[in-house]
């Protein structure tokens, strides 16, 4: 074991878990000032329940030895035990075992905590804790093996999927349509202004993701080397260009280049540089961070035309960024960067890849929708996935959690 | 007595508070109000969704004025707030059957 591996994977999952509360600050300054705590709560407790149900068993049926066919690991790490030998498939990494463990614990936390983007303003709290648990353990879990285990099938087909352009992209974004398609549109939607209450907080978390996604991308080398500077500089570069391709975009159609479009843009950025980031070189990210940056502000606008109500544009930035993503991996992937990746076809390496990768995208996106289909339907007839239509009225801040996020004085009397 | 209410644009109103006074005027109340007339609202845009926000914000002023200061006021208070733009706002004028000054009892022109 090598000390500065294990510091460097302990590093990126702290900055992997402060993501959460700055998507939390992205989300919440883009609802109305009714629905802000709700929505800021819906990624912060993801926190508290996926830690707990993936250190108990979700995350040793993700890396523990393989059940045979490539599609589930055993109990063998359950509770974070037996993490003394390194994990199967990664024999080759030094950093500590269980220090890799909870780093993708905070992947985990960041996916759940994603789902909550095409929800608000109507999704009842208590089914919403219900649903990231069932979604978790029947969509994230096994995809999760499928690709970031090297026993999973997908793996072990030849797919390179760096940090999660499939597992947290790709899968977040379907996921969040099949969620929305059950759940339903908000009330007055799209008909009623239901503009942003807080840009501010909104860049400031944009700021807070693009800090926390260079331990999302170069943590995900799992050791200090050149790939984890490649990753550093590409996610850097394609945040940049995904932020001027949105923008420029919006200056052409809309003659206004706005504030919230720059924050977006640079998370599409970094959405498609996730699978990309220790496979493909500076230059490639350039690209690749443009061309989501303007497909993703492109994407956004499908919601009006096909109404389904995915408010925050999960699906448009994460689910079409992680396609976006996938497809330019097995376009722009050089050996000459990254010796265990392979060379996609504008580096001649032909369709071999970009079919692997084309084939991993469709069928997360698939089974990310389907199975979260089931899972959404079900919570909706057993427990009711939306708030009544008074409370949607009122607000999920005062409806759920008896709170409100800004109140000017007039507080009332202390109650007994 | 009359009652001058105006609506008028947010960036006049210093110049407005200081030719009232030195016209003479020693009290007025202001408050922030929103509203539309024929400059409409305008748009705002957020990830290519268009929203309309139909109301602008304005200044409302409230000033008591005895009978023979109306014309001069009106004047001056129309002179300074007038840009010759689009949204300067309009002026009324109501007839007030008297005012009270609350801390002498003082009545009519008295308490102005």
């Amino acid at each position: 074991m090598r000390s500065a591996d294990t510091l460097w994977v302990l590093l990126g999952a702290a900055l992997v878990l402060f993501m959460t509360p700055g998507l939390a600050l992205f989300y919440g300054g883009m609802v109305r000032s009714k629905n802000v705590l709700s929505v800021m709560m819906n990624s912060f407790i993801a926190i508290g329940i996926i830690t707990v149900v993936f250190v108990t068993f979700g995350g040793s049926l993700i890396f523990s030895n393989d059940l045979g066919a490539g599609l589930l690991g055993n109990l063998h790490l359950a509770g974070f035990a037996n993490l003394n030998h390194p994990l199967p498939g990664l024999g080759g990494v030094h950093a500590d075992p269980m220090a890799i463990m909870v780093f993708q614990l905070m992947f985990a936390i960041i996916t759940a905590a994603l789902l909550s983007g095409g929800t608000v303003d109507r999704i009842k709290f208590t089914s919403f804790l219900v649903l990231i648990v069932a979604w978790f353990l029947f969509v994230y879990v096994p995809i999760a093996h499928w690709v970031f285990s090297p026993t999973g099938w997908l793996a072990h087909l030849g797919v390179l999927d760096f940090a999660g352009g499939t597992v947290v992209e790709i899968n977040s974004g379907f996921s969040t349509l099949a969620i929305v398609l059950v759940l339903g549109r908000r009330r007055g939607w799209p008909g009623e202004a239901m503009a942003p209450h807080s840009v501010p907080l909104t860049l400031l978390g944009a700021g807070i993701l693009w800090f926390g996604w260079f331990g999302f991308n170069a943590g995900s080398s799992l050791g200090v080397n050149h790939v984890a500077v490649i990753a550093f500089v590409t996610t850097q570069i394609a945040a940049a260009t995904g932020m001027l391709g949105w923008v420029l975009f919006e200056r052409a159609r809309e003659h206004y280049p706005t504030t919230l479009g720059a924050a977006s843009g640079a998370v599409a950025g970094m959405v498609a540089i996730t699978p990309c980031a220790g496979f493909v070189s500076p230059m490639a990210a350039v690209v690749i961070g443009l061309v989501a940056g303007v497909i993703c502000a492109m994407a956004v606008r499908l919601k009006f035309k096909w109404h389904y109500d995915d408010s925050l544009d999960v699906l448009g930035v994460h689910g079409v960024g992680g396609l976006c993503g996938m497809v330019l991996l097995g376009c722009f992937a050089t050996k000459s960067v990254n010796a265990a990746g392979a060379n996609g076809l504008f580096t001649g390496g032909g369709f071999h890849l970009l079919s692997r990768e084309a084939l991993a995208a469709a069928v997360t996106a698939a089974f990310a929708f389907f199975v979260t289909s089931i899972i959404a339907k079900v919570v909706d007839v057993t427990m009711g996935l939306r708030v009544s239509q008074e409370d949607e009225f009122v607000g999920l801040d005062l409806s759920q959690h008896a709170e409100s996020a800004y109140s000017l004085g007039g507080g009332g009397r202390l109650g007994q | 007595m009359k009652l001058i209410v105006a609506v008028i644009k947010p960036f006049v109103i210093g110049e407005v508070k200081a030719a009232l006074e030195a016209a003479g005027v020693e009290g007025m109340t202001i408050s922030e109000a929103h509203g539309f007339g024929r400059q409409r609202g305008h748009t705002e845009v957020y990830r290519g969704s268009e929203y309309e926000v139909d109301f602008v914000p304005k200044i409302r002023i409230e000033l008591l004025v005895d009978d023979d200061q109306l014309d001069e006021l009106l004047a001056v208070l129309i002179n300074a707030a007038h840009t010759g733009t689009i949204g300067d706002g309009k002026v009324w004028v109501l007839p007030i059957e008297t005012a009270v000054r609350i801390r002498t009892g003082e009545r009519g022109s008295d308490a102005l």
